[in-house]
């Protein structure tokens, strides 16, 4: 680590500048992957140099910008969490925020290092799915859709740069997260789902975070037992060291009808 | 004089003040100027040949210092029961696991280590490894104890197989040790252990250093469970191989990684029991099959396979007993002490067929419980009249009585279920355990009017210090502040034994408390200090053990535990949440209270974890859980609320009656969980960890 | 870079990618603060930054430029030490001990709340801080003894 390059901009344009000029350099937010990576030496390919974003004003805050919620790429979930604006127009993301880690983690992590890891496990991306957020990077939007490519792989470019994210205020998403235990957990799998327009979006149980298209066919059609079965098919688990195939597609169709049962009580 | 005796107060811990502010020294917190970091290299392969090792000469190799067993001057032996385990692995020899020691490195930083490590090559012949039980590699050890004629036996019988998982100590601070060089060709070793003597035996063989010659000093270590029983023995040596080629101290400090990947766990296995009853619920006979993984090297195997198989018959009384154990090798990391030492695992089944009998007969396990339970006069599966202190039935109605109406779940996909267990342990070495140890311990009266202690007996967070000044200065009559301990140094203390199987306050704390008396009466008589004795242990006559036929008294005396456990079951997940655990121990006298409790609160959240989200995946014989990500103990959110009952059954030789209580806790819980488990869902399951995916499929099957 | 740890003026010279965690044990000689796993799971490293509780394996020491960093060092005021070190001394919440730096610093910042704590309160704030010892059931004791 001795051997890798510490940069901080002061403001983004400098960062921007400096992460397209600087051979080898990874963003680092709130390290909370980054630096576990960066120890351990797994990194692929190692780092030359840490382009600290983390204290950037214009990447923190939580902000109505029109119809949207805009949350800064390196506001930290405790951030998420304790904003008024956020509970009140994005709850299942509040929701995820809280489920992520414990304090410390909620501290420093940040949706734009979730996005950027693109881990098929991180627990705030099947909620950006099922809001169908949009990422704001140094350079464009993307849509949430178009943004996972495969296993870790973003639509990101070499050295774009994400800024914010972009949650529309007016949908109604829930939230379930099956971790491993109950703080400090990975997720086993991990649900959002959003009535209208009919979203299904899972975690863990894929290489990436999806969408379960025939899920969301059926709960379009407001068939809930059709949406139930039709998970089990648009999900493709694997068996890993958390848990099986088997058991995540069972609890897939379980928290899906718990999902969508609370959504028919209300 | 003092008026109040500590005995039965919670005093402040003795190291407390330190280890609240941050200036507790544990062994990577030392500064030692000049000192290089080690590294061990191990196998990547779980059986076959070392072929050879090859050095990459694109590297500078004269910027570190590389040890393999070639540069052993003494024996390449880890010293233990069986001599089995090397040191390193050497060309030519056999590998027997994964991860098993090759080579290592020292350097002056970090970075050049790990590029060192990036540039050893290892040639191997694999051969086919054996990871099953039934593999056949090789016996550690058999074990048979009988009772009456089991055969001759008609009645009703339950059968049932359980089986359980490996589980990793966890202690917070990884294993470490740093060696020092020092004049006369000794080494000093500086380490997170719990048996310096054990260290200092293995360091003397390995390195060929006299008495002297190899010093052993325990810093403040960050818990060890078991887990610091014998393997820093490995670590000692290793480091001590490299300061030596070095002629500089080396620092050999695990990171997490390699702590969970390579060093010992619980030992798994599968416990098959036959039970005979009448159909009035009269226990006939318990006919029970163990088989224990090892691993790859005996290690503690036979001890644990001999606690196991001691317990296995749970805390019953039964005229036919047949015990048949072994203790096979399998080509994985080698296993270890774990708190609880064989007994967890064998409990665990006895508990459950008590649970299925009643179920068979359509009784309350708790009623079948009073009518099966050992009681004042019993003899046990080996024969051993119970003459004194058998709290069975108090801990039991304690218990009772202290758990709270189970209310109703509130939530329909939720399911609320409760399970009760009762188990016993023995405290103190097993059968001839204590005589051939001959535990000693120094107590000096000072010339400034203080007393010294002076013990091989670790602190590890349990208590060992502020213990000992509590019966030394209750003895001598005077206030805490005037004991005080000598460092864990073996060039400074006589070998008390090592710091495990529930002796430390029971054996180790009368030898203090006789020691502080005997002073205070040379003291009473005019002698001046300073003066200075040592006490050894003195095996009663009353206490008798027939190695070869395991029979007679196993240990000096049982502690009991009753728990309850009660869970929510989440239909839609599968996951068991504990949600309280009320435990009774009888532990004879609590000396410290709340150190009693804390034993107890801590032990069975080690065991709610254990029989919950503690799970290892084996592949290819390496443990797959191998970070802290992965490798899962219970938070602060998942843990249950415990309640402890604290009963006093005095043992007539524990200092103020104490019985051990250091591994009891872990035997409870587990066997209390899947029978809440049953109580919530009406499923059974038959091993640990009960994890979700294994409950959500049963619940479904059913 | 400068930033103050404990309430001391610090200036560090070396790389700004450096775990401020070994700046702390190994260039400052505050060894108070622990390295239980170097993951960001154990809690062991916790350190404050802003008042906010952090693992300090995760954090780039450049990251703390003009900072307040608080370690366990800098609880006890002189030799007194805090109520929460007295509370964890007398309900016993320490055992081995290498949690509890960190777990006193995640409680610290727990009791800063102005509102009320409840028992699941303290264990959600001490979710991030390992103990293998004490089942927590004294350290949730100790902390909620504070605020009473």
């Amino acid at each position: 680590m001795q051997d890798v390059t510490y940069l901080r901009p002061e403001t983004i344009q400098d960062a921007v500048q400096l992460y397209r000029t600087t051979p080898g350099c990874r963003p680092l937010a709130g390290g909370t992957d980054l630096m576990v990576m960066l120890h351990a030496g797994t990194l692929r390919p190692q780092p030359r140099a840490v382009l600290d974003v983390w204290s950037l004003r214009e990447l923190k805050g939580v902000r109505r910008v029109g119809d949207a919620l805009e949350i800064g790429a390196a506001e930290s979930y405790t951030g998420i969490i304790r904003s008024a604006d956020a509970n009140r127009y994005v709850p299942a993301l509040v929701a995820a925020a809280r489920t992520i880690g414990a304090a410390q983690i909620q501290n420093r992590g940040t949706l734009g290092g979730n996005l950027a890891n693109a881990s098929p496990a991180g627990d705030t991306l099947p909620v950006l799915l099922a809001y169908d957020a949009v990422v704001v990077t140094d350079r464009r939007t993307i849509r949430i859709d178009n943004f996972f490519l495969g296993y870790r792989k973003t639509a990101l470019q070499a050295d774009e740069l994400i800024t914010a994210v972009r949650v529309p205020l007016d949908r109604d998403v829930v939230f379930r997260k099956v971790g491993t235990r109950a703080a400090q957990a990975i997720s086993k799998i991990v649900m959002a789902v959003c009535r209208a327009p009919a979203r299904v979006a899972v975690g863990s149980v894929a290489e990436v975070p999806m969408r379960a298209g025939g899920a969301e066919r059926a709960l379009a059609e407001g068939d809930v037992a059709g949406a139930v079965g039709a998970v089990a098919a648009d999900i493709r688990p694997i068996d890993d060291v958390r848990s099986t195939a088997d058991y995540r597609r069972a609890v897939t169709q379980n928290v899906l009808r718990e999902l969508l049962d609370a959504f028919t009580r209300e | 004089m003092v008026s109040r005796s500590p005995i039965g107060q919670s005093v402040p811990r003795r190291e407390g003040v330190a280890k609240v502010t941050g200036a507790a020294k544990y062994t990577d917190d030392l500064v030692i100027v000049g000192a290089w970091y080690g590294k061990t290299v191990r196998s990547t392969i779980a059986a076959g040949r070392l072929r050879a090792i090859s050095l990459d000469p694109a590297f500078d190799w004269s910027r570190v210092v590389v040890v393999t067993a070639a540069d052993i001057p003494g024996e390449n032996v880890v010293h233990l029961i069986r001599d089995d385990q090397p040191v390193l692995a050497r060309v030519g020899g056999d590998i027997r696991h994964k991860e098993e020691p090759i080579l290592l490195l020292a350097a002056p930083e970090r970075g050049t280590l790990e590029a060192a490590a990036r540039h050893v090559r290892m040639e191997y012949e694999p051969s086919t490894p054996v990871y099953d039980l039934d593999g056949a590699l090789e016996v550690y050890s058999t074990i048979q104890i009988t009772k009456g004629d089991v055969d001759s036996v008609q009645g009703e019988v339950i059968e049932r197989t359980f089986k359980v998982g490996l589980q990793e100590q966890l202690y917070i601070e990884p294993q470490g040790a740093i060696a020092i060089p020092e004049p006369g060709g000794a080494i000093r070793i500086i380490g997170s252990l719990q048996c310096p003597y054990y260290v200092h035996r293995a360091l003397k063989r390995a390195l060929k250093l006299s008495d002297a010659q190899a010093i052993v000093v325990q810093a403040e270590t960050g818990g060890g469970f078991g887990g610091k029983e014998e393997y820093p023995s490995m670590v000692a040596i290793h480091a001590a191989l490299l300061a030596r080629k070095a002629g500089r101290p080396v620092r050999l400090i695990y990171d997490r990684h390699e702590d969970l990947a390579a060093t010992t766990k619980r030992h798994p296995g599968v416990i098959t029991h036959r039970t005979t009853v009448k159909k009035d619920g009269t226990l006939l006979a318990q006919d029970i099959e163990i088989v224990l993984d090892g691993g790859g090297y005996c290690t503690l195997t036979p001890v644990v396979l001999s606690r196991a198989a001691i317990h296995a018959a749970g805390a019953y009384s039964c005229p036919n007993v047949r015990i048949r154990a072994r203790a096979v090798a399998t080509n994985t990391p080698p296993n270890g002490a774990f708190r609880g030492f064989g007994a967890p695992q064998s409990l665990f089944a006895a508990e459950l067929m008590v649970e299925h009998a009643a179920g068979r007969l359509g009784m309350s396990s708790v009623d079948l419980r009073r009518k099966w339970m050992l009681r004042l006069g019993d003899t046990t599966a080996t024969g051993q009249k119970l003459t004194e202190s058998v709290g069975s039935e108090l801990v039991l109605d304690a218990a009772l009585k202290a758990a709270a109406t189970v209310q109703p779940s509130n939530r329909p996909t939720v399911r609320r279920g409760r399970g009760l267990s009762l188990v016993f342990h023995g405290s103190g070495f097993t059968g001839s355990g204590e005589k051939k140890l001959q535990g000693t311990i120094g107590f000096e009266a000072l010339a400034d009017g203080t007393f010294r202690i002076l013990t091989a007996s670790t602190e590890i967070g349990q208590g060992t210090k502020t213990i000992f000044c509590q019966l030394a200065a209750d003895a001598l009559g005077v206030s805490l502040d005037r004991v005080t301990l000598a460092p864990q140094d073996t060039s400074l203390v006589p070998d008390s034994g090592p710091t495990v199987a529930s002796r430390t306050a029971m054996i180790v704390g009368r030898l203090v408390q006789d020691a502080a008396a005997e002073v205070q009466q040379r003291l009473a008589r005019g002698e001046q200090p300073p003066i200075a004795i040592q006490k050894s242990y003195i095996q009663p006559d009353s206490l008798s053990w027939d190695e070869t036929n395991y029979r007679g008294d196993a240990y000096p005396i049982y502690a009991w535990a009753c728990t309850i456990a009660d869970v929510d079951v989440d239909m839609i997940t599968g996951e068991v949440r504990v949600t309280d655990l009320v435990t009774a121990v009888d532990c004879g006298k609590a000396l410290h209270p709340v150190m009693a409790e804390g034993q107890i609160e801590g032990g069975s959240l080690q065991a709610v974890g254990w029989a919950t989200i503690e799970e290892i995946k084996m592949k290819d014989g390496a443990y797959q859980n191998d970070r802290l990500a992965t490798y899962l103990i219970p938070t602060a959110l998942d843990a249950p609320r415990i309640r402890t009952i604290l009963v006093e059954n005095p043992y007539s030789r524990g200092p103020f009656g104490a019985k051990g209580i250091g591994e009891l806790p872990m035997d409870g819980p587990a066997p209390a969980i899947l029978a809440a488990l049953h109580d919530a869902t009406g499923v059974w399951l038959d091993e640990i960890p009960a994890t979700p995916e294994k409950v959500l499929a049963a619940c479904a099957s059913r | 870079m400068r930033f103050t740890l404990n309430g001391r003026s610090v200036t560090y010279e070396a790389s700004g990618a450096r775990r401020l965690l070994d700046v702390l044990r190994e260039d400052l000689g505050a060894t108070g603060t622990k390295e239980g796993c170097g993951e960001g799971e154990c809690g062991a490293c916790s350190v404050l930054i802003n008042g906010e509780v952090v693992d300090s394996c995760l954090v780039a020491v450049g990251q703390v430029e003009g900072c307040e960093v608080v370690t366990v060092e800098g609880l006890a005021e002189g030799t007194e030490l805090s109520a929460l070190q007295q509370a964890f001394i007398n309900y016993g919440a320490a055992q081995c001990g290498i949690c509890t730096p960190g777990m006193l610093l995640a409680a610290h910042v727990l009791l800063q709340r102005p509102d009320r704590l409840s028992a699941d309160d303290v264990r959600e704030g001490l979710a991030g801080n390992l103990c293998r010892c004490t089942g927590y059931t004294k350290i949730i004791e100790a902390v909620l003894s504070c605020r009473t």
